[in-house]
């Protein structure tokens, strides 16, 4: 193999797995330090700084972080780390005073967001403190777009949300709500705004024409209005028996909230087997501590009325083959099943609907009727028309979105600029070393063999009292500072300088999971079975050292399972390797103003 | 010296040896030995040996003397029996060991100035009386301990860490053995566990004294420019002569060298060792020739390395047949036939009268 090239920016990143994997980059392990050191509004900080909303963030976010988690490939469980950004939002002092500032001078530029949810929300985030002025539009009477009409309070408490919003609202956003935008020519046309950010989510729940749908009506639900129309207060009642159709995260909203009004028996029906569920784990696991029933193999077949009232739903019992891989490749019909119910919510997806653009504007849609949209710098075929959030891709989460909306965000300000919006700033990573003295580093490298911390819920009799008691009490300080004990510090980078290495093979001997070894190099596939324990994790890259001095042998490392314990720095005589914490330079807005202004020729 | 403590946790992936135990299992306390010490990638290779040879630690007995090697002990097995002796009177406690129990493996750890220095006489007997065990020496030409004065093993010319050149002559530990009629005598190097390893394994299933030198480099006092025993200088000047694998007895006989490139040769237990020969001809059974061409080497300034010599022949009784040890150890034995009384002791002194 070549000798890796960690200078490329990437190299260093990949390694911290949960930043690597967090759509906004976050710096997961430097706010779990942070946290170990009960500084906790500094926590905040550099958690908002990426993810914009900690608080809503630490209780609702899809945490693709944890899957990715280094500590749950060295052992099973992965660091609560969403759990430990909320501990980070409930035990902060007040931030305000240590937001970026906004400038009394604007820039002259005015930006339109459509939606007041967590992308139009980034936007502002980003351009507010630039100058910029934001104007964000709203079709209902309060905003958080999907965070606040979809996540029921019992996961997502409603002053959580005000704060955050509020956050930005205070950074001075034009907000105007209940002002839904009928007609984009109009906006357009009306020439007041420099560009147009459409962050309208994916409003639409998808429909299931069954027999019986339209006589229905009045007791089946999409998802979604009706997640909504509870959100608002407009619904308040369900009947006893519910069902649920679909098993994703929107499902499990559902049953959980038919609980808090009235259902004593919700049923969720899956058409498949449960390895093909759309929710997350942990989202049916809630549901199912709530005693919420989940049926798997039932296909909906058609909804059956009595004296023109809804009486329950017929399913097709379903039998599925499947491959070596799990793919289903046959199925059955085995029987069919009927269901009582009183109420039937449909949960079985949503995309984003723009009945009020048309079509004659110069932004393109594709054949589904999507907008189509640059993945990099979000704008629309139409120049300084820009999509995010769900509106952009379909329905994703809210950490996604919020990327979006700091990508979205360059591309405005270069758009406003005059600059091209395709040139992107590039990352960066920087390196510094911790050696402190002979044996002294400056950071906690003790691996602590934990498990996996549980958070403390609100008990099964008072939860459901009524519809907005949050169901996770969080950590409190004591066991947060015990969790953030089990970060294995990946941003902690074992840097080696070839040239210093001697061979000794101190490193190699100390490292408590051998993910070192020194060998004649060779191919990947071939070196990776020759090492001193088997690098069976493709997924994970070696690191090849260049030509060592003595021997002309390589060292490698599998990245796959360190736990950056630094022994092989500690150990080494010739500070061959050394322990530096790498820091990842994700560009956003107000870096990209940095660079644009430092290039402009200086007056004296 | 490192103040952090080894994790405990391991590679999911770890091989697993015949008794279902990794290689951390054969570990020791974290060294407190100077970080880029040869003598704990020698520990490393002893894990690595003991293992593979699926030893069981509490049959596995760690004797050593004093000075920085003699501490390495503490770092491997922790599962097996321990004792430190007195400075170069290591083998008398192998010796004594040795004939209370006959049935465990005797593995010691010694340096060149508790061998070659304070212990010559000791070193000299045991491979006299053909004890059955491992004698590794950990040799830096150095005394680490005291902070780099020139040991009995420092080569002419070679310079200290603060400029002086040593005069004296060294003793070759490797010679001195084949002299005296050692059974098994090799030279290794910390720096090459590939070598190392099978040597450790061959030498722990060998019957009778094995002996292996390891050139093992002060990282300290003993590796700077103008040393003879310097990571570097060693690299440059050790020739691996025979390479030699070890085949536990339970593996099957595959013979995949080609004829002439390899021999086998049989140890007592039917474990056998494979040596390939990287030299052109070299006989590893021939005494006198062995001795040759480590000192045709050693003028050259050069060291041989590899398995040196074995015999595996039953020609040299053992201190066990010389001695007429029993089979069962002391503490196995009935209280009668340990201390069988009045009566018998006169049966044995009338002998003599």
């Amino acid at each position: 193999m070549d000798a890796t090239d960690t200078s490329h920016p990437d190299y260093y990143h990949r390694v911290v797995d949960c930043q690597w994997a967090c759509p906004a980059h976050t710096d997961v392990p430097e706010y779990i330090r942070l946290i170990a050191q009960g500084r906790f509004t500094e926590a905040y900080l550099v958690n908002r700084a990426s993810n914009v909303f900690p608080g809503i963030l630490g209780r609702v976010c899809d945490r693709p972080c944890e899957p990715a988690c280094r500590r749950g490939r060295v052992e099973e469980k992965p660091v609560a780390i969403c759990r430990l950004k909320r501990v980070a939002a409930d035990h902060r002092e007040d931030v305000t005073a240590r937001l970026p500032k906004i400038p009394k001078l604007k820039n002259g530029k005015r930006i339109a967001c459509i939606g007041a949810g967590c992308a139009s929300l980034t936007v502002a985030n980003d351009l507010l403190p630039l100058g910029y002025e934001v104007t964000i539009f709203e079709r209902f009477g309060k905003p958080g777009g999907l965070m606040r009409s979809n996540i029921p309070a019992f996961r997502l408490p409603e002053s959580v949300l005000d704060e955050e919003i509020g956050l930005i609202l205070g950074m001075g956003v034009d907000l105007r709500l209940g002002t839904p935008i009928e007609s984009l020519r109009t906006l357009l046309a009306e020439g007041h705004f420099d560009a147009v950010f459409i962050g309208s989510g994916a409003p639409k729940g998808k429909e299931l024409r069954l027999p019986g749908r339209d006589e229905a009506a009045a007791n089946v639900h999409i998802g979604i209005s009706w997640l909504e129309s509870v959100a608002f207060g407009h619904s308040e009642r369900i009947g006893e028996r519910v069902l649920i159709i679909g098993v994703g995260n929107t499902a499990m909203d559902c049953c959980r909230t038919s609980l808090r009004l009235g259902a004593r028996q919700v049923k969720v029906m899956a058409r498949k087997p449960r390895e093909f569920f759309k929710a997350s784990a942990w989202e049916l696991e809630d549901a199912e501590e709530e005693n919420v029933e989940i049926l798997v193999n039932r296909a909906p077949k058609a909804f059956v009325l009595e004296q023109g009232r809804l009486v329950g739903m017929r399913f097709e019992c379903m039998e599925y083959e499947l491959d070596a891989r799990g793919r289903i490749v046959a199925e059955r019909v085995t029987g069919e099943e009927f269901l009582p119910a009183d109420d039937v919510i449909l949960a079985i997806g949503q995309e984003n609907a723009f009945p009020w653009i048309e079509r004659d504007l110069g932004i393109e849609f594709d054949k589904w009727d999507v907008p189509v949209v640059d993945p990099k710098t979000f704008q629309s075929t139409r120049p300084g028309v820009f999509f995010g959030g769900d509106a952009a891709f379909g329905p994703k989460n809210i950490i996604w979105a919020v990327e979006h909306g700091h990508q979205a965000a360059i591309s405005i300000h270069r758009h406003c600029q005059g600059e091209p919006v395709a040139e992107r700033p590039p990352p960066g990573v920087t390196l510094h070393s911790r050696k402190m003295g002979m044996h002294e580093w400056s950071y906690a490298n003790d691996y602590a063999p934990i498990e996996r911390r549980l958070v403390p819920h609100v008990s099964l009799k008072e939860r459901f009292k009524k519809l907005n008691i949050e169901v996770e009490l969080g950590f409190n300080a004591a066991q947060a500072a015990e969790e953030a004990q089990r970060c294995l510090n990946c941003d902690m980078q074992t840097v080696f300088t070839a040239k210093l290495c001697i061979e000794c093979d101190a490193c190699i001997d100390i490292c408590p999971v051998d993910c070192l070894t020194i060998t004649d190099n060779g191919a990947e596939r071939e070196l990776r079975g020759r090492l001193k324990a088997p690098a069976v994790n493709t997924t994970q890259p070696l690191y090849v050292s260049s030509a060592l001095p003595q021997t002309g042998r390589v060292m490698v490392k599998d990245e796959d399972l360190c736990v950056h314990c630094g022994l092989c720095a500690e150990r080494c005589p010739t500070a061959a390797w050394d322990m530096q914490k790498s820091l990842v330079r994700w560009p956003h807005a107000a870096d990209e103003a940095e660079a644009l202004e430092a290039r402009k020729p200086k007056i004296a | 010296m490192t103040f952090i403590a080894k994790p405990k946790v391991t590679h999911p992936s770890l091989p697993q040896n015949a008794l279902g135990l990794t290689r951390r299992a054969y570990e020791g306390a974290l060294s407190t030995l100077c970080a880029g010490c040869g003598h704990d990638s020698v520990t490393a290779a002893i894990v690595e040996a003991t293992w593979r040879l699926s030893l069981e630690p509490q049959n596995l007995v760690k004797l050593s003397g004093i000075g920085c090697s003699s501490k390495t002990t503490a770092y491997f097995v922790s599962g097996a029996h321990g004792f430190n002796a007195v400075h170069g009177r290591m083998p008398s406690i192998a010796t004594g060991a040795n004939a209370a129990n006959r049935r465990l493996t005797y593995l010691g750890i010694s340096g060149d100035g508790d061998t070659l220095s304070i212990g010559l006489g000791q070193f000299c007997h045991a491979i006299r009386r053909n004890l059955d065990m491992l004698y590794l020496i950990e040799n830096n030409g150095v005394y680490g301990l005291t902070k780099g004065q020139f040991s009995a093993s420092a080569d002419v010319g070679t310079r200290a860490k603060k400029g002086e050149t040593n005069v004296q002559p060294p003793i070759d530990p490797v010679l001195l053995a084949l002299d005296l009629g050692a059974t098994f005598v090799a030279r290794g190097f910390s720096g090459d566990k590939r070598q190392l390893v099978p040597l450790i394994e061959a030498g722990l299933k060998h019957r009778g004294f094995a002996l292996i030198d390891v050139l093992s480099p002060c990282v300290t006092f003993n590796d700077h420019e103008g040393s003879t025993k310097s990571y570097a200088y060693t690299r440059e000047h050790y020739e691996p002569t025979v390479f030699a694998d070890f085949v536990p007895r339970e593996a099957p006989i595959v013979v995949d060298y080609a004829e002439g490139d390899a021999r086998e040769v049989a140890l007592h237990d039917g474990s056998r060792i494979v040596l390939r020969k990287i030299g052109a001809d070299y006989d590893p059974t021939n005494r006198a020739a062995a001795s040759a061409a480590v000192q045709a080497r050693l003028s050259a300034g050069e060291y041989l390395t590899g398995l040196i010599y074995v015999d595996p022949s039953d020609a040299r009784a053992d201190f066990h047949q010389v001695s007429g040890t029993p089979e069962e150890p002391l503490n196995a034995l009935p209280f009668e036939q340990l201390s069988p009384g009045a009566a018998a002791l006169h049966k044995v002194l009338g002998r003599y009268r």
